[in-house]
């Protein structure tokens, strides 16, 4: 292979200089200044701070509620993922199958995706209000009458369901479009070999769908994670109350509806920290099994 | 030809001097607040009247969103040296805005420096020091005021065959007969607001240490005894048995079922007094927030709630006259009056109370004067208000733990003990983020 080189030793970050700066302006100097600012307790106008040490930290470490909401994001996380991969990769084996109307089903299944989130959560209030939801009325049949708003599990419920009914259209595309590059040819020959259609999807086709999934995997973790707090905000009506909420609104409750910003800098460091950990894990520990073809 | 020609460029050039020579003339002067909808309106209904009524200054009103939004607003804008003459800062907030200090020029002091004639005393009794430091100096100007009243259904409690109640005990009496009738006898539309804040004042009791925290933040804490605790394990029970109604932490929420007439009795703000008199399709009335007899004491007014003008430090001279005299405007009795009939908040002066009094408002609608009355009620050591930092997390704090009694998650002592230890850490940490 030829290797193509530049002629001066400047010219590649120059044409690197506009990421950089990017990177630098938007991630990296915010990113300092909460690192610094979560050593302090601050007067939001600017006239006084004090220096506390680790105080914010171990303040929001030993608060029984910070612990109450870091479990509810892990659950949600998980559920969110689990529901919405495991919801669009059903639905995808599915409609890769459908010979006829194939394009208007695809269809049907891919419009929520251009929802944007607050939308979705406006969505998901309109059809779980305690009042005049649909949804609400619907189990009332069944004897479950929820209550979004007064009952943690079920503002939970419909946080869950939201955010994964958000999330389905943009798996389904990627699982959709990772199904269609498998080859004709090797689902022949494994169909020659074996009879049974579920074992050979979990044999041939799913591995063969492992990178797309080790993406999306990802990709969903991180929308749980950050991207849900449109739908949070809009569900939970910005009164937190006894409502769950996840770590990443909890910092934006203390720092912009608050104004605590020591409190806020010192939660966004440790969910920096946690994503971090959560990322070499990911790149640790999954992608060694993923085999990229 | 000519002749007209040059009518016509004289014509255009004395209008183009004098629309120069207005924006030269006006000071500008720009106000933040936090009023949607039909309060949004009137706001601007306000500036422009102000803006007719003289030509020195020109008040632009800017809607920010919501109370919190409003001062996230104003203090970035602050840090960043671009701050408006004029923020509206809610209740819950002024603590913060209080407390940096340098931030805000007194209201006291804007309207004196400006040669204006200016005594507390005009401003009645509730809303007078709520804004106030604890000399009494008035920092904030009160904007919209409103206190928690009751509102009741006539028709529900003409068919239960009963009258509104005046304590918690007569509410206790007559609570089963309008579930009998077919009622949710009662709901309300914030906890921390009227079963606490409120609660404390109209029992005379005290909220916190430091004078309720107007001494200062440094070890100030919060105070909850038996009267309170006793309050919410009947409120609890009232849940049980089907006698009150708990919708979450949500205004409309907990407002909507009193609308449909589902619910009979409502404890919200009088400024709601506007929106329920276009809403709801069967005949309301008001009356005061109720109060436990037993409480030793009890009976006294309410303090306000709301938000309060406030006028931003480092803005030249003729600006901060023009601040003050918009202030004039402001409190002067008709535009308070217009203010109080359009929506329902309380006229926060004497003048314009004496004013919407002689002009027969009550006589035709006299659910309007609750609140006021309320507020004049006479008061006692602990009913002109409170002044604690990190308060909206500290108001998140009580709803989170309010919930948890009402969905019997928690006990009511548990749930004041987790208020207290987590209430009494935010009231440390802020006082330090003042640097002393």
């Amino acid at each position: 292979m030829k290797k193509v080189q530049f002629q001066s030793p400047w010219l590649p970050y120059m044409l690197l200089m506009p990421q950089l700066a990017i990177v630098t302006i938007f991630f990296l100097w915010p990113a300092a200044e909460a690192v610094q600012s979560s050593f302090y307790l601050e007067d939001p106008f600017g006239f006084g701070s004090t220096f506390v040490g680790l105080d914010n930290f171990s303040d929001t470490l030993t608060s029984t509620d910070y612990g109450r909401v870091a479990r509810f994001t892990g659950v949600f996380t998980f559920f969110v993922t689990f529901l919405s991969l495991g919801i669009a990769l059903l639905l995808a084996v599915k409609a890769d199958k459908v010979l006829r109307g194939a394009s208007s089903y695809k269809t049907l299944l891919m419009w929520v995706y251009a929802v944007a989130p607050p939308v979705a959560g406006l969505i998901g209030v309109l059809l779980f209000d305690q009042h005049v939801g649909p949804i609400v009325d619907l189990f009332a049949l069944f004897g479950w009458r929820m209550q979004i708003g007064v009952d943690y599990f079920d503002t939970s419920f419909a946080m869950i369901v939201t955010a994964v009914w958000k999330q389905i259209p943009v798996n389904f595309i990627f699982f959709l479009s990772g199904l269609q590059g498998i080859s004709k040819s090797v689902q022949e020959a494994a169909s020659i070999d074996c009879r049974s259609g579920i074992r050979r999807f979990w044999t041939v086709t799913f591995p063969l769908l492992a990178p797309t999934g080790f993406f999306l995997l990802i990709i969903n973790i991180t929308y749980a994670f950050f991207d849900t707090f449109g739908i949070i905000d809009v569900i939970v009506k910005n009164e937190p109350g006894n409502n769950p909420v996840t770590l990443v609104y909890k910092v934006y409750l203390d720092g912009f509806r608050g104004n605590d910003l020591g409190g806020s800098s010192a939660q966004s460091v440790l969910l920096m920290a946690m994503v971090f950990v959560l990322t070499v894990i990911q790149f640790r520990l999954i992608e060694r099994r993923v085999h990229y073809t | 030809m000519a002749y007209r020609k040059t009518v016509a460029s004289f014509v255009a050039a004395a209008a183009l001097l004098g629309t120069s020579s207005a924006s030269y003339a006006a000071t500008d002067i720009a106000w933040w607040h936090a009023m949607g909808g039909r309060l949004g309106e009137v706001v601007v209904d306000i500036s422009n009247g102000y803006n007719a009524s003289q030509d020195a200054c020109k008040i632009t009103p800017v809607f920010k969103g919501t109370y919190e939004e409003t001062l996230t607003a104003g203090i970035a804008a602050f840090r960043a040296g671009e701050q408006p003459n004029i923020l509206q800062v809610f209740d819950a907030g002024a603590a913060t805005i209080i407390g940096a200090k340098g931030a805000v020029i007194p209201a006291q002091d804007i309207l004196e420096n400006a040669g204006a004639n200016f005594s507390i005393e005009d401003y009645i009794d509730g809303v007078r020091y709520f804004y106030a430091d604890s000399d009494g100096k008035m920092i904030g100007m009160p904007f919209n005021s409103s206190t928690p009243i009751l509102y009741y259904n006539v028709d529900a409690l003409k068919k239960a065959g009963v009258e509104a109640p005046k304590t918690w005990e007569e509410f206790a009496e007559i609570a089963p007969k309008l579930k009998e009738a077919g009622y949710v006898p009662l709901a309300q539309s914030h906890l921390p607001w009227i079963f606490t804040e409120n609660f404390k004042s109209r029992h005379n009791l005290q909220f916190a240490t430091n004078n309720n925290g107007y001494d200062g933040s440094k070890d100030t804490k919060l105070v909850f005894g038996e009267p309170i605790k006793n309050h919410f394990t009947a409120v609890k029970g009232w849940l049980d048995d089907g006698l009150f109604g708990y919708y979450g932490t949500g205004w409309g929420d907990n407002q909507t079922p009193f609308n449909e007439g589902k619910v009979a009795m409502w404890l919200g703000s009088s400024g709601s007094f506007g929106g329920i008199a276009k809403t709801v399709e069967f005949p309301f009335s008001a009356t005061y927030l109720p109060y436990w007899d037993a409480v030793e004491g009890a009976g006294t007014g309410t303090f306000i709630g709301g938000a309060a003008l406030f006028a931003m430090s480092g803005k030249p001279d003729e600006e901060n006259k023009c601040v003050a005299s918009f202030y004039e405007y402001l409190t002067s009795p008709e535009v308070q009056y217009m203010w109080h009939k359009e929506t329902g908040y309380v006229p926060i002066t004497n003048a314009a109370y004496e004013l919407a009094k002689s002009d027969g408002y009550y006589d035709s609608t006299p659910a309007a004067e609750i609140g006021i009355k309320q507020l004049t009620l006479p008061g006692g050591d602990w009913t002109k208000g409170y002044r604690m930092g990190f308060y909206v997390q500290i108001r998140d704090v009580m709803n989170r733990e309010y919930g948890k009694i009402m969905s019997g998650d928690t006990s009511v002592e548990d749930a004041f003990k987790t208020i207290e230890a987590d209430g009494n850490k935010l009231l440390e940490r802020f006082s330090k983020t003042t640097g002393n």
